[in-house]
């Protein structure tokens, strides 16, 4: 399964082989603004779902990044702290947080696929 | 402060802010663009670099009137009021008995024939019903406050602010930094009477101008349509203000603070010093004397990390000394940076102290304010 799933805090999670990669949406870049620091957490963390993981601060405001699913920091996006806007240029790409293992797959299936998304950022705009 | 059950009050520019697509926040009471689609970061650098145009229509405008208006309101303010010139403006704050600033606020002396009696004031929006009823209140019987409800204020801020202004008002230019006159803007399809004041909560170089309601929105579209000015909403503002070292009421004073402790003892007249005769003289005097238990100082956090208002300071013991009062990215800056309190004995440039940021103490010093220099214009051939 490579397909990206999504919580109502905006993270995006997308499994590769084994491991799953994590990030904030686009829109959620889009209502943070510009992006100016970010600290990823190190390997061999233990995260909870809907616990904190990780930090992203804009001018405005500093938010927190929740893990959508339990699981360990494998690895950290090293190069987000040196270059914090790259969330901004590419959110659910090269500004993806961190990657963490699979503690609970059955997890996954209470998150939002792309249509549900979708619909639910339809909602809040609404 | 606005009962948040109540709707909204909007400025006369609502609609163009909503036209250029700003996104509208509640501030203050008031419905307010905090950043327009060029967003925070490069809003703050035009201003630096160009020139941006501030909707500041929420904040209170209005009238001293007395025929020793300017002897009432000493008793009100620290600063040396009767000894501002005609044409000139001073940056105050109305102090409780205790010493505490209940706000700070512009003040000018108009130069114009028939305005001998009168200083114009420009107070904090979310301040102003408050700050003009104690005004009218305490100086019943010596000086009446008169309300300018039905007039926006715009600011044009910037190093090239006085070249576009220059092009409405032939005169712009030559006014020296805080001072005053009423002109005349010209543009095609324009013509209005404003008072213009070169000023500013930037750190740069500009005009507030005060318009009449129904005029500012054929002003503003005046202004923006020169290249060099974009619209800048409540987030740059912010983030100016900060780097250049400038104090927000509500966040970096209040009734809690005195203009000594807030590091604000410039804008205690000589005069006033040794006088006294104003509200909470006793406690401001004692202070500038015997030195305040704390000083509002700058605060460089030395690592990446902004430290958000009400971030706990500490000495390197860990000890709590104090509590950041405004903080974030500084884009000019480029870097975290911050202003707080710290105990006395803290407040030297230099000194290291440490942050309580999401239960780590992260290392920071006392800096120097501002963080970016002033840049302020007074030209060679000043008329006013």
């Amino acid at each position: 399964m490579s397909q990206l799933r999504f919580t109502k805090d905006h993270e995006w999670i997308r499994v590769d082989g084994g491991v799953a990669v994590v990030g904030i949406t686009d829109y959620a870049q889009s209502q943070l603004g510009d992006i100016v620091f970010v600290e990823v957490p190190a390997k061999g963390k233990a995260l909870k779902a809907g616990g904190e993981a990780a930090v992203v601060e804009s001018v405005k405001a500093a938010s927190e990044v929740y893990a959508p699913i339990t699981g360990e920091v494998v690895e950290g996006n090293v190069a987000l702290p040196d270059a914090p806007e790259t969330v901004n240029q590419d959110a659910q790409g090269a500004g993806w947080f961190f990657k963490m293992t699979l503690g609970s797959p059955s997890e996954l299936d209470g998150l939002m696929d792309q249509a549900a998304y979708d619909k639910y950022l339809a909602e809040l705009k609404a | 402060m606005a009962d948040t059950s109540s709707p909204l009050k909007t400025t006369p520019l609502d609609a163009l802010h909503r036209a250029l697509g700003a996104k509208m926040v509640p501030f203050a009471g008031y419905a307010m663009p905090v950043q327009f689609p060029m967003g925070v970061l490069k809003e703050h650098l035009h201003t630096r670099t160009e020139a941006g145009l501030f909707d500041v229509s929420h904040m209170g405008q209005g009238e001293l009137v007395g025929d020793h208006s300017d002897a009432a309101l000493e008793t009100l303010v620290p600063g040396d009021i009767i000894g501002l010139g005609a044409g000139r403006i001073r940056y105050s704050t109305l102090l409780a008995e205790s010493g505490g600033i209940i706000d700070d606020f512009m003040i000018t002396r108009p130069r114009e024939p028939g305005t001998g009696n009168r200083l114009a004031l420009v107070v904090n929006a979310a301040c102003k019903d408050g700050d003009f009823s104690h005004m009218a209140a305490k100086l019943d019987g010596r000086a009446k406050v008169v309300r300018h409800d039905d007039r926006a204020l715009l600011a044009l801020q910037g190093p090239a602010a006085s070249r576009v202004l220059a092009r409405l008002a032939a005169d712009a230019a030559d006014m020296g930094f805080m001072s005053s006159r009423v002109v005349k803007l010209s543009a095609p399809g324009l013509s209005v009477e404003v008072r213009m004041f070169r000023s500013g909560y930037t750190g740069e170089d500009g005009y507030e101008i005060s318009i009449p309601a129904d005029e500012a929105e054929k002003v503003a579209k005046a202004l923006l349509s020169h290249a060099e000015v974009q619209p800048i909403g409540l987030g740059a503002r912010d983030s100016l203000r900060l780097e250049a070292g400038l104090c927000l009421y509500g966040s970096d004073i209040d009734i809690s603070t005195t203009p000594v402790e807030a590091n604000l003892t410039w804008i205690i007249g000589k005069r006033r010093r040794i006088e006294g005769g104003f509200s909470g003289a006793g406690t401001v005097i004692e202070q500038l004397n015997t030195g305040a238990p704390r000083y509002r100082v700058g605060i460089k956090p030395l690592g990446k990390a902004p430290a958000r208002a009400h971030t706990e300071i500490q000495d390197q013991g860990g000890r709590k000394i104090g509590e950041i009062t405004s903080g974030g990215f500084g884009p000019s800056f480029n870097g975290p940076i911050a202003m707080g309190y710290v105990e006395s004995g803290f407040h030297a440039v230099g000194t290291p102290v440490q942050l309580s940021i999401r239960g780590q103490s992260l290392p920071a010093e006392v800096a120097k304010l501002p963080f970016v220099p002033h840049r302020y214009v007074t030209p060679k051939k000043e008329t006013s």
